[in-house]
């Protein structure tokens, strides 16, 4: 029954049948309520390359503080944000050649182009300095004080080799149903 | 726009995005909810950046926005007020 159809029958219409709807159209607008989504925002960072990196530190931090809930997933070449160190220990041929070529922490990130073997994302960071553009660490420090949430990608860190002892501490065990978990609760989710 | 009424000042000249916006959150943080804080920025982008935050957060309101000149340096002041 559409409403022109209540009005046009007028007074035929009972109390109960109108109370009856108003339940059912309460119990919608709960369903429709739920269904939004939250004040979230869910970032992977697949990515291990410093500008990258660092353009996903400024979406968290300008995010969190417009009072948005941030989770960040780290996964693949973006485990390498999240290492203290590398090691060596326990690790098989292949993982041992993984983290010799792989960054061994945030500092040492490549630039996605004119990297040159580490001279351009050294370069990076002192035109950054110099107009006192906060640097990725500085971000990410600040990320942490705002709550914003970091995720290492479990199946990626045990697929590398990455042991426990050599990322940050703090850090959340996270697969993919925990990131959907968050990304579909989410406003915005983006890949980088 | 001088006799706005403030209750703290943040300053964060010199500061680039995201900087401006993130250190205005933690001070706001730290108010009473219908303290004023003026925020000092020399970021030019911190203009609209102050608006969106205004836009999107329930909690503050942009009371009024103004561009001085500082020593041939402009000079953009933000009044926020910390809302329920």
């Amino acid at each position: 029954m559409s409403v022109s159809d209540v009005t046009s029958s007028g007074k035929s219409v009972s109390a109960e049948s109108l109370v009856e709807r108003l339940t059912d159209l309460e119990t919608r607008l709960e369903a429709l309520e739920e269904s939004q989504p939250d004040d979230k925002v869910a970032i992977i960072v697949f990515s291990g390359d410093l500008d990258r990196v660092l353009a996903a530190f400024i979406i968290a931090t300008g995010a969190a503080a417009l009072g948005q809930e941030v989770s960040m997933f780290f996964t693949f070449w973006g485990l390498s944000v999240l290492k203290k160190r590398n090691s060596l220990a326990d690790k098989n041929i292949f993982e041992k050649m993984m983290a010799v070529m792989s960054p061994g922490n945030s500092e040492e990130l490549p630039m996605s182009q004119m990297n040159y073997f580490g001279v351009g994302a050294k370069m990076l960071r002192k035109m950054m300095k110099d107009k006192n553009v906060s640097s990725l660490e500085e971000m990410m420090e600040m990320a942490r004080e705002m709550d914003v949430k970091l995720l290492a990608c479990e199946m990626s860190r045990d697929l590398m080799g990455v042991g426990d002892e050599e990322l940050m501490d703090g850090l959340e065990p996270a697969g993919v149903a925990s990131f959907l978990g968050e990304s579909l609760r989410s406003r915005t989710n983006l890949f980088i | 726009m001088n006799q706005i009424h403030f209750d703290e000042t943040l300053d964060v000249r010199g500061l680039k995005c995201p900087m401006p916006v993130v250190k205005a959150r933690k001070k706001i943080g730290e108010l009473e909810n219908g303290k004023i804080l003026k925020v000092l920025s020399t970021d030019r982008g911190s203009v609209k950046d102050f608006q969106g935050w205004a836009k999107v957060a329930k909690n503050i309101e942009l009371l009024a926005q103004d561009t001085e000149t500082e020593d041939q340096a402009e000079l953009y002041i933000h009044f926020l007020q910390k809302a329920d």
